[in-house]
């Protein structure tokens, strides 16, 4: 079945519901979704999105974007960076204007909070930068843009698994994806396409990213030859839930809390003496991982998943249910521990990709790195790399990238298809697709993809995880390799057309495999320490080799490494002290 | 501990009733109820259908009927439902939807009802500032709604929906409130239409089933009856 679209959105976050606004002001459009919009990962994002509105404290866009920069280790392209600062203000209000629920300040505007990193003047101190929703941030934003969607007709196609993208040579024209419900293969034909699929963190063991955060749109297009930027960037919260990696925000620093190791000593000291448990999370995930190593985690063990105390027991009852109130539950569910009376027990959690699809400022995906863009195909939201978060994005600036980038993306496309023929697109698009369906459906016995799930995400946990070495990388790209090849003989048990999860759970496997493998190819190949990649064995930030965006093509087997400049016109790198 | 897990199957492309199969895990009293189904699912019966997502309580996909109460399976750990020592926990899809698989159900018919009361902001008014004002107890007077979803555990509850499937349910109306309370909306007529008419809010009966069952801790029937009373209130003025 071939559906005809001027724009098609593939995925319903925050950044495909703020495109989609967008783009169906002026073309006809339509949001694919693997799960029900409101279902999207967006909804569980918490503790605010910056904005210098300067409601409490004095604030400024350049000062956003310097922490921006500078917490993105100078990875980040710094236009990129001022137009996500600058535009962040009004795209608060936009959000205000539509209904967000912000907290308000006694004067009745948007309460703003401290958050990892962001800074007054360049980094005296902490400011409050954060515009919140109770602890539940995402989870307005996504319920206020599909109230919007809703408003203005956006027309959904809930439960569709994207399964491949049309390219003719740099030009797209739309997707292939199977409706979960029928088991039908669909095409859909499009002048613009727009990937906003979300984030990977289902790489790794122990994350805070729901079960739909397999990359599936980075992976289908990487198979179709568009390269993926800087893939060695994978942000660790600091505070996951111990064992289980559900996230505890950094709000709950930001209001007070602190982290504590066995010896009761407050050790963020020692590591960023000014801005101490709000030092941006790589510094701190680090530091925790160095406290465990060096047996001070709170079993002393030195192993791995050994933990530390997140101790909010000083920010008082009140505060804690009237600003942290679903973290409260989070913990009083999961842990049976109050908050408020007792420490949380926290280690460093998957959480965030810093690189994915390389995009523009509107959006458009890039070829190559010296400018050359694929007509009609766009990107936005955590799957794309602008780059505004380089080497470590800030807390915060994840919903803001969504809106920034979703808003500029959309208004783009809608420019984009008035003068665009439609593309030339029939049935043999979907071959390849039904094929690969064909052939997990065949009924021949394989193996079953469940242990090789679980040995992808141990040695991605164990050793493309905080701290990195040559030797470890080197056999954790041999290990997915070797799944990669075994992954080519499962087969699923279910063969029924409706409603196969089992189908749709092995597709996404596959997908994570070969992010898993063009993330440690990346990371082998950078022999530096920057932001969140850091290596034993090269522990400094070397500018003279690789103040470079890494740009990975997956080739078959292998996957080559090219480079795309940064952006330093504003700001020149600088140490990185806290 | 070894637990038995008793699931509600149905694939229509074979089977012309639903029937019940057992499967033993085994299950930490800590663990999810999820943990066990993604168990069974990831090592046992690939066959068995669910959705889920976020697997901590805020994405609302796993809804579904465990031991006779509506709940969210990511929100309810083994030890809740089970005593210690093989014990069995009963897991069937969500009431008042038809069923498409197993415990997955077609939720159409609720998101038709929660578009159809505009659940989003109505205020054609000019913003005079940046952002529109309002007060911390203004932004609190609507607060409880906000925590919704909408993963319809309610509308499985709501026994009222055994007798009338044509009302609007818990959520939905719930929804509605959260922006007629809401100081800066002007929408509260253009609802109006959908909430009184005799499928709208009336034919809730107060049986709290909706509040019991809310896995957020909304006070559903609480901003049910505020509803009612303004709608009240609203004729007696005209």
């Amino acid at each position: 079945m071939i559906h005809e679209f001027e724009a098609v959105i593939v995925g319903a976050g925050g950044a495909g519901l703020y495109s989609a606004l967008e783009a169906s002001k002026n073309a006809k459009t339509a949001v694919i979704s693997k799960v029900y919009a409101t279902r999207s990962h967006t909804g569980a994002a918490q503790g605010g999105i910056s904005a210098a509105l300067g409601n409490v404290e004095e604030d400024k866009p350049e000062w956003h974007a310097f922490d921006t920069v500078k917490g993105g280790d100078y990875l980040v392209d710094q236009e990129a960076a001022l137009i996500l600062a600058e535009e962040a203000v009004q795209a608060v209000y936009d959000l205000e204007n539509r209904g967000l629920p912000f907290n308000r300040t006694p004067e009745g505007r948007i309460d703003q909070r401290r958050f990892g990193g962001h800074t007054r003047n360049f980094g005296e101190a902490a400011v409050r930068r954060a515009c919140y929703a109770a602890d539940r941030t995402g989870h307005m934003i996504l319920q206020t843009l599909y109230q919007q969607c809703i408003k203005n007709n956006v027309q959904f196609f809930d439960e569709f698994q994207v399964l491949d993208v049309i390219l003719d040579g740099k030009r797209c024209g739309g997707v292939v994806a199977v409706e979960l419900k029928t088991g039908e293969v669909h095409i859909f034909k499009a002048k613009a396409t727009l990937f906003a699929t979300g984030g990977f963190g289902r790489m790794f063991k122990i994350t805070s990213n729901a079960y739909a955060n397999t990359g599936d749109g980075p992976a289908v297009l990487a198979r179709r030859g568009v390269p993926l930027e800087d893939m060695e960037f994978f942000q660790f919260h600091p505070t996951g839930i111990k064992d289980m990696g559900i996230l505890i925000s950094e709000a709950v620093r930001g209001e007070g809390g602190q982290l504590y190791n066995r010896e009761g000593e407050r050790f963020m000291e020692r590591y960023a003496p000014t801005l101490l448990d709000l030092a941006p999370r790589d510094m701190v995930s680090r530091a925790i991982m160095t406290e465990i190593n060096e047996g001070r985690g709170m079993r002393g063990d030195k192993r791995i998943d050994d933990y530390v105390h997140l101790d909010a027991t000083g920010i008082g009852k009140e505060t804690i249910m009237a600003k942290l109130p679903d973290i409260t539950e989070f913990c009083k569910t999961y842990l049976d521990v109050d908050p408020s009376e007792k420490p949380i027990p926290v280690q460093p959690t998957a959480h965030y990709a810093m690189g994915g699809i390389p995009t523009d400022t509107h959006g458009r995906v890039a070829a190559d790195g010296s400018g050359g863009i694929y007509e009609g195909l766009y990107a936005a939201g955590e799957c794309a790399c602008v780059s505004v978060h380089g080497a470590n994005r800030l807390g915060t600036n994840s919903l803001l990238d969504l809106v920034v980038f979703g808003r500029r993306a959309g208004i783009h496309i809608a420019d984009y298809v008035k003068n665009t023929d439609t593309p030339k697109v029939d049935e043999n698009a979907a071959e390849a697709s039904r094929q690969r369906m064909a052939e997990l459906t065949d009924g021949q016995k394989g193996p079953h993809g469940e242990s090789l799930r679980e040995t992808m995400q141990m040695e991605m946990m164990e050793k493309v995880g905080v701290y990195r070495t040559e030797n470890k990388m080197a056999e954790a790209v041999q290990t997915i390799a070797d799944l990669r090849n075994r992954y080519r003989k499962v087969r699923i048990q279910d063969t029924a057309k409706s409603f196969n999860t089992d189908l749709l759970d092995i597709l996404e496997l596959g997908n994570l495999l070969d992010l898993s493998l063009i993330t440690a190819e990346s990371a082998k190949n950078r022999q530096e320490s920057r932001g969140a990649h850091s290596r034993e064995d090269y522990p400094d930030r070397d500018d003279k080799k690789w103040l470079n965006h890494t740009l990975a093509y997956l080739e078959g087997d292998s996957v080559r490494i090219a480079f795309k400049p940064v952006d330093t016109s504003k700001w020149e790198p600088k140490a990185r002290t806290y | 501990m070894k637990i038995t897990l008793n699931i509600q199957r149905f694939n229509p492309e074979t089977d012309s009733e639903p029937y019940f199969q057992r499967y033993e895990v085994e299950a930490e009293p800590n663990d999810r109820l999820l943990d066990a189904l993604m168990h069974v699912k990831r090592y046992q019966d690939g066959t068995l259908g669910f959705r889920k997502s976020c697997a901590h309580g805020v994405c609302g996909s796993d809804a579904m009927v465990i031991n006779g109460k509506d709940r969210l399976a990511c929100k309810t750990l083994v030890k809740d439902v089970a005593e210690e020592g093989g014990a069995e926990i009963t897991i069937e899809p969500l009431r008042h939807f038809t069923v498409q698989r197993d415990l997955i159900v077609d939720q159409t018919v609720f998101f038709d009802k929660y578009k159809s009361v505009k659940p989003f902001l109505i205020n054609t008014e000019p913003v005079a500032e940046k952002e529109r004002l309002q007060s911390q107890e203004e932004r609190m007077a609507f607060d409880d709604a906000t925590n919704c979803i909408l993963c319809a555990a309610c509308f499985s509850a709501c026994p009222v929906l055994d007798k009338n499937p044509a009302f609007l349910g818990p959520a939905v109306i719930a929804q509605a409130s959260r922006f007629n309370d809401d100081s800066r909306d002007r929408g509260f007529e253009e609802r109006l239409p959908v909430l009184d008419k005799p499928d709208g809010v009336w034919p809730c009966e107060n049986q709290f089933e909706c509040t019991r069952a809310c896995p957020r801790g909304i006070k559903v029937t609480k901003l049910i009856n505020q509803t009612k009373r303004r709608i009240q209130k609203h004729k007696e003025t005209k």
